[in-house]
């Protein structure tokens, strides 16, 4: 309870924190704004397949969560918090902390994307309840990888190439279920049809999860 | 309280900072670590309050002969240092606050309010940190570290950028940390020497 408390609290002054700066926010709603305006100019005339509009989907949303996830550790370190941060939290209960205000920023990044990525690029799905488990279980697994790597890259100089470049091969087994299980709802509506894509973002989510919070004291205190 | 120090020693990669430092303090006893610029006094300081981890030797905490767990170490500690820094976007009753929830302080508005009071910032509560002078910055600091009423204080160049109002404050905090608890300055300034009962030399 204790360390549900401490995340709790931490995730409350991340958001007041996000509310009166508006750097995450701002940065990953105009990454994807641009990205998919972008998108939808230069694909939007060729009539792509619902195969291709799946990837492009996913790849707005990693992209985007690229351009501000990172900041949740970069601005301890930068404004040398951290170590005030250590002297009030127990290491799990910041992870906690940070990931839970991750997963609530990409959700928000994804209300917003998504029903703009369906009407812009004129996609359609047939499975709505399977396309959001695998979009809420895809949140859960890119918010739990790019914690981690955002912890463990705050720490280096070059940070934003840093976290992409170590993200990618993290988060690629999310990407890769999420465009399959994406492709999978734009023709089927049980959640069945999907069920080996979403044991497979759940395993991803319930993995990483645990290693990060058995590694992260290592992450967070070297 | 008893805070012991065994053979503690820091390299960073091959370079060795410091080797073999050993110190013992109980509840009314206070100390104060010298030495040269880049000699590791603030390594130490920061290894003696756990925010680092020394390559060698360990720091022990006891109450009544009972070690305490690294876990614990935290509620028993206040640290300020330049190198602790509060959250800028918040207001100082907002920084305040959150620390105080996040280490379970009983009457925490109160407390707070006290503690803002006694470092002459009462008023600017209300204020982000981000408009706070770096004076009244350093005096936010030692409400932070006093918030828990820490058994241990460890002050890192305890009066830096403090004017002479703020440097009295900050002796009479040393004053009556001394009188029955753990007092740890980590310094090259000769007022600040006398408030330690022993100096621990920290030489590479």
């Amino acid at each position: 309870m204790q360390l549900l408390h401490d995340a709790w609290l931490i995730f409350l002054k991340d958001v007041r924190q996000e509310f009166k700066t508006r750097y995450s926010v701002n940065a990953i709603l105009l990454f994807a704004l641009v990205t998919l305006v972008a998108v939808s100019f230069s694909i939007g005339t060729f009539n792509a397949g619902s195969d291709i509009k799946s990837a492009l989907l996913w790849i707005i949303i990693f992209f985007s969560a690229m351009s501000g996830l990172s900041h949740i550790f970069v601005r301890e370190e930068d404004k040398h918090t951290a170590d005030t941060l250590k002297l009030v939290a127990q290491p799990t209960g910041i992870f906690l902390g940070k990931f839970l205000f991750n997963l609530v920023l990409l959700c928000l990044l994804e209300i917003i994307t998504v029903p703009l990525f369906f009407a812009v690029m004129d996609f359609e799905i047939k499975g709505v309840s399977l396309f959001i488990s695998v979009l809420i279980l895809g949140s859960v697994g890119l918010s739990a990888g790019a914690t981690m790597t955002a912890a463990i890259i705050s720490k280096a100089s070059a940070k934003g190439a840093l976290f992409a470049v170590l993200s990618f091969p993290i988060l690629l087994p999310v990407i890769i279920a999420g465009i399959s299980g994406t492709k999978i709802a734009v023709q089927q509506t049980a959640i069945s049809e999907a069920s080996g894509e979403l044991q497979m973002l759940f395993a991803y989510s319930v993995v990483v999860i645990t290693a990060a919070i058995l590694l992260f004291d290592f992450v967070w205190n070297e | 309280m008893e805070l012991q120090i065994k053979n503690i020693g820091k390299d960073f990669a091959e370079r060795r900072i410091f080797d073999d430092i050993n110190f013992s303090l109980k509840s009314g006893q206070s100390a104060a670590i010298v030495g040269p610029n880049g000699s590791g006094k603030t390594t130490l300081a920061k290894i003696i309050c756990g925010l680092i981890r020394p390559s060698r030797g360990e720091v022990i905490y006891r109450i009544e002969n009972t070690p305490i767990p690294q876990q614990e170490i935290y509620h028993h500690v206040g640290l300020v240092g330049p190198y602790l820094e509060l959250y800028e976007e918040l207001t100082a009753m907002e920084n305040m606050l959150f620390f105080a929830r996040m280490q379970r302080v009983p009457n925490a508005e109160d407390k707070i309010i006290s503690l803002l009071s006694q470092m002459n910032l009462a008023g600017r509560e209300d204020d982000e940190v981000r408009t706070y002078s770096s004076g009244m910055r350093q005096r936010l600091k030692y409400a932070f570290a006093l918030l828990t009423d820490p058994q241990v204080l460890i002050l890192d160049e305890p009066t830096s950028n403090l004017d002479s109002d703020g440097i009295d404050r900050v002796y009479a905090i040393m004053t009556e940390q001394k009188k029955n608890k753990i007092l740890l300055i980590a310094t090259n300034d000769k007022m600040d020497l006398k408030y330690g009962d022993i100096q621990v030399a920290v030489t590479s």
